[in-house]
């Protein structure tokens, strides 16, 4: 095999899991290091420049990360990245004057932004520095879009959510709320240099087709349209018995929710299987922990209504069974149908986009599935002049991409302004740096704790339960704020290999707690190869680092799967042919380009 | 400052026969220089017992002083060890194993440890025949006094100052050779692929087993000039064979060309299979081993790999009779049987 080309960036990218895995690839183990050291500000800016919702995000993100965490293939349990972002948001002292000035004299390009949610807003926080006029565009009467009208505050309190927004407002963005765009010719009409969509995904899903649906109505009720207007103070009560349909993260709001709202018998009813559900497994535990049963394989069959009042629903209950290719059919059990009882059903079973105010003769394309036309890179339409982003671009998803795409969509929308190339993206910035002080000393802490993952603590059950507004997670404390991200293993601390240093005196090898390192012959093929390392390297989604042949004419075969960047090989070898090396990366953002 | 090996360990470690995972035989972190061959021939160690699967507690670890007879404190935490006085580590264990003829006496010394203050010690251990196995470290230098010259110095070696060595090196497997020892094995701490089935094959012989590992002191004697140094050993290594370890009851696997390989039965059914071996060299002939190690020495290499074996030897304690029941289980009044024994048994002799 060929030696490991570590000149690309990708290389030591990829080994930082957490990074690489983050849309926005948030250079997560430089901000755990910050938290460690306590400085609160750094590490909340160092995820702000990345993903502008560092508070909002430490709360409620789909950690994509913590999947990918190495710490999880090395014990039970990532390290909870997450909430750590918490930690910096909650512990920082006032950023404003941190924030990026803004031009008073703009650059004359004036930019529209339809929607006011994460993705459109990270459009903006991008542009506004450039000195570009913004226009946002909600109907609601503040932004936030979905975090605000679907997110319920006893996950993200208002407090937070308001200053993060006002972050971004602040930056001379001219705001027009309750305005629903209900023609975009009439946006462009008015001669922006670009309009950017960042409508979510706003139709919740229906069961219009199930028997009693149209009789029951008064007390069925869509999803997020019943979320929405709890958050705006439209609705305030719920009855004691509520059944919630559907296994996602909406149906775990929409329960919780209920409970808040005077449903005490509130139940989950799910189609798939309790393992299979889309919901996250922490949303599933603060759901069963608010003591919400969830009833797994029953699929809806009618709304039960007599003498015009909803009675409650029947299910057909069901098992999966799998093909041979792994596909899931739910094959009904023919037993009698099940009876639940309620007084109020909230349907939770996904979301659609939906763009009706789109005239379909601007040269804006849309698919067989009536999703805009929309390039996965340059986040461009059809109509070079309108971009799109967030769950509008690519269907529903999450904040942490809406913002990843509305950088990327910045990007686009500044070289389009500046008559330069799409497809050319800035390349990320980069940097190498040894952290060697000494013997035994290194710039990074080594060392290795086995503190498992800390559990942020939650507010009283009963309290919570009482009040909406009330945020369940407290958030960690300073002290296990330190614990958990000592637990970070610092996978962005590289382990760098020069070849011709390297005598071949095997101390890295020796030394070495997770067998990652060996010494052998090269192999054309990389399966042979990884099987007779010196514990075979059987994860093949972590790469080999391959070195050129040495001396002895083999060569240094690191696997990074389990590799603790400990620093012992390098602290072992006598040549410093390994040397433990920061690798700070950073996506462009709009602006990086050369001009 | 952070110097702590950590504990986890990567999360599919193969197990061996008893279950345990090498971790088991692993030791405290080295305090060794970076680099030094000692900490490879310790690996070397731990991955033997791993791959015999060794009980622990069935193991002795004996040592004298010097940077060599540190290591045992790298390897077999779990293991019992007695770190004696510089040179006297071959008379602790003839002592130890005396009492306790059942363990596994692992023997590690340096090369000043052994031929020049223990040079005494170590004639009568090999001449003993103890069952034991006696590693030797051997660095050409006292690495833990600063590096002066050892006797295994080459003569003409140059030193990191640059100071020229006058006098002859003493030739421990060819010494060990003339005592008779019944197992003869030189090899390099660079060499795991070597130095793992000899040190298996030394354990598994039933008397005193040396392997004299040429294992550079990186601090003190890795210059140019020195013929104790990574490079100069690597260009002059010449082996006697390739070496595989068999255990008990597995297929050998390799084929070789007949004439060019020699399969070697241990005293316990075990078996090295040795490849691709030298001419005129027969490792069971003790006259064609003394003189493969000499015309090594006239052609300047180092000959590695197993150089001489008598797999059915006698050991000391077959040689002196004692009781098959280690000393140690044997309670006060078998072990002091009284005056009326003491006067029957003179009576004998009357
Ligand atoms: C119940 C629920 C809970 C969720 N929880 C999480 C979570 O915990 N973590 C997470 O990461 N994601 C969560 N999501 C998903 C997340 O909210 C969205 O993926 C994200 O907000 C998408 O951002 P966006 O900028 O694309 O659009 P949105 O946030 O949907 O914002 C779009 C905005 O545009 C407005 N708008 C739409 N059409 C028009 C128009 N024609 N004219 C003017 N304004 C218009 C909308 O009112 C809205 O304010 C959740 C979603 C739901 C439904
Ligand atoms: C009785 C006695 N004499 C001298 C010394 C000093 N001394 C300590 S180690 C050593 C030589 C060790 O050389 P070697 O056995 O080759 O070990 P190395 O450090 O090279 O591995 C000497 C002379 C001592 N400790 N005790
Ligand atoms: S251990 Fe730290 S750097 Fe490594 S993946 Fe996890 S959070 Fe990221
Ligand atoms: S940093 Fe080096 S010694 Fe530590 S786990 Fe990684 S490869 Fe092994
Ligand atoms: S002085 Fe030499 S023998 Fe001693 S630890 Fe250092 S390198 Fe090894
Ligand atoms: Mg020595």
């Amino acid at each position: 095999m060929e030696p490991t080309q570590t000149k690309d960036p990708e290389y030591y990218h990829k080994v930082v899991d957490c990074q690489y895995a983050c849309p926005a690839h948030t250079p997560v183990p430089e901000y755990i290091r910050l938290i460690a050291a306590g400085k609160y500000t750094e590490a909340y800016m160092v995820n702000w420049e990345s993903n502008v919702f560092p508070g909002i995000l430490g709360r409620t993100c789909d950690r994509p990360c913590e999947p990918a965490c190495r710490r999880g293939r090395v014990e039970e349990e990532p390290v909870a990245i997450c909430r750590l972002k918490r930690v910096a948001a909650d512990h920082k002292s006032d950023v404003t004057d941190l924030m990026p000035i803004i031009p008073s004299e703009k650059n004359g390009k004036r930019i529209a932004l339809i929607g006011g949610g994460p993705a459109s807003l990270t459009v903006a926080r991008d542009l506004a520095p450039l000195g570009y006029s913004i226009d946002l565009y909600d109907n609601q009467n503040k932004a936030g879009g979905m975090m605000r009208s679907q997110i319920p505050s006893f996950r993200l309190p208002d407090s937070v959510l308001d200053e993060e927004v006002g972050y971004v407002l602040n930056m001379g963005i001219e705001t027009h709320f309750n305005t629903y765009v209900n023609s975009l010719k009439e946006i462009t009409d008015k001669k922006y240099d670009a309009v950017f969509i960042g409508t979510g995904a706003p139709k919740g899903k229906d069961l219009s087709d199930l028997p009693g649906r149209k009789e029951a109505s008064a007390n069925v009720h869509i999803g997020i349209e019943w979320l929405a207007s709890v958050a705006f103070e439209h609705t305030n009560k719920i009855g004691k018995k509520v059944i919630v349909l559907g296994g996602g993260n909406t149906a775990m709001d929409c329960c919780r929710t209920s409970r808040r709202l005077g449903g005490d018998q509130v139940k989950v009813v799910v189609r798939s299987p309790f393992s299979e559900m889309r919901a996250s497994e922490w949303e599933k535990e603060d759901a069963l922990h608010e003591d919400i049963p969830i009833i797994d394989c029953h699929v809806p069959q009618s709304f039960v209504v007599e003498n015009g009042k909803l009675m409650g629903m029947n299910f057909d209950k069901v098992h999966a069974v799998y093909d041979d290719n792994g596909k899931r059919k739910l094959v009904s059990t023919n037993e009698a149908p099940v009876f639940i009882e309620a007084d109020d059903v909230l349907i939770a079973i996904g979301q659609e986009n939906t763009f009706p105010w789109i005239e379909r003769d601007l040269g804006l394309a849309f698919d067989e599935y009536g999703m805009p036309v929309v390039d996965k890179n340059t986040f461009q339409s059809t109509n070079e002049k309108i971009f799109f982003g967030g769950d509008a671009a690519l269907g529903p998803k999450n904040v942490i991409t809406a913002v990843a795409q509305g950088h990327q969509a910045a990007i686009s929308i500044d070289l389009f302004c500046n008559q330069q190339s799409l497809t050319e993206r800035p390349s990320p910035y980069v940097n190498l740096v040894s952290q060697k002080m000494g013997i035994h000393e290194w710039s990074y802490d080594s060392d290795v704790v086995t503190d498992n993952r800390y559990i942020v603590p939650q507010v009283n059950k009963e309290i919570a339960l009482k009040d909406r507004k009330v945020e369940v997670e407290l958030g960690f404390d300073g002290l296990h704020g330190y614990k958990e991200a000592k637990r970070c293993l610092n996978c962005d601390v590289q382990t760098v290999f020069t070849e011709n240093k390297c005598i071949e005196c095997d101390a890295c090898v020796d030394i070495c707690p997770t067998a990652c390192i060996s010494f052998t012959f090269n192999e054309d093929d990389e399966n042979t190869l990884r099987n007779k390392l010196q514990v075979p390297a059987l994860n093949l989604s972590q790469d080999l680092l391959i070195s050129a042949p040495l001396p002895t004419q083999r060569v240094m075969v690191k696997d990074e799967d389990v590799c603790l960047h400990c620093g012992l090989c390098a602290e072992r070898c006598p040549t410093s042919a390994w040397d433990m090396q920061k690798f700070f990366y950073t996506t462009s953002k709009a602006g990086n380009q050369c001009q | 400052m952070t110097y702590i090996k950590p504990k986890f360990r990567h999360p599919s470690l193969p197990k061996n026969d008893l279950g345990y995972t090498k971790t088991v035989y692993e030791g405290s972190l080295s305090t060794l220089c970076a680099g030094c061959g000692h900490d490879s021939i310790s690996a070397a160690i731990v991955q033997s017992c791993y791959e015999l699967a060794l009980e622990p507690h069935r193991i002795a670890k004996l040592s004298g002083i010097g940077c060599s007879s540190k290591t045992p404190a790298y390897f077999l935490s779990q293991s019992h060890g007695f770190n004696s006085v510089h040179g006297r580590m071959p008379s602790v264990a003839t002592g130890a194993s005396l009492a306790n003829k059942d363990l596994i006496y692992f023997g590690v010394s340096g090369d000043g440890d052994t031929a020049s203050i223990g040079m005494g010690q170590f004639v009568h251990v090999v001449r003993r025949n103890l069952n034991m196995v006696y590693v030797v470290m051997n660095n050409g230098c006292y690495g833990l006094t600063k590096g002066q010259d050892s006797a295994t110095a080459d003569e003409g070696s140059k030193s990191k100052a640059g100071s020229v060595n006058l006098f002859n090196a003493i030739d421990l497997p060819s010494l060990a050779l003339e005592l008779g020892a019944s197992f003869v094995a030189q090899s390099f701490s660079g060499d795991k692929a070597q130095l793992i089935p000899l040190i298996k094959a030394a354990i598994k012989h039933p008397g005193f087993a040396l392997i004299n590992v040429i294992s550079p002191c990186v601090t003190f004697n890795n210059n140019p000039g020195s013929t104790k140094a990574y490079d100069y050993v690597r260009e002059h290594l010449d082996a006697t064979s390739t070496v595989d370890f068999i255990p008990l009851q597995e297929e050998i696997s390799v084929a070789y060309e007949a004439g060019s390989t020699k399969n070697i039965e241990l005293h316990d059914g075990s078996s090295l299979q040795l490849n691709k071996l030298a001419t005129n060299w027969n490792p069971e002939d003790r006259m064609s081993a003394m003189t493969a190690m000499q015309q090594a020495k006239l052609d300047g290499e180092i000959l590695t790999g197993l150089i001489f074996i008598e797999p059915e030897t006698t050991d000391l304690h077959a040689m002196i009779k004692t009781s098959d029941t280690p000393l140690n289980t044997m309670d006060e009044s078998q072990l002091c049987p009284g005056s009326q024994a003491l006067e029957a048994l003179n009576e004998e002799f009357r």
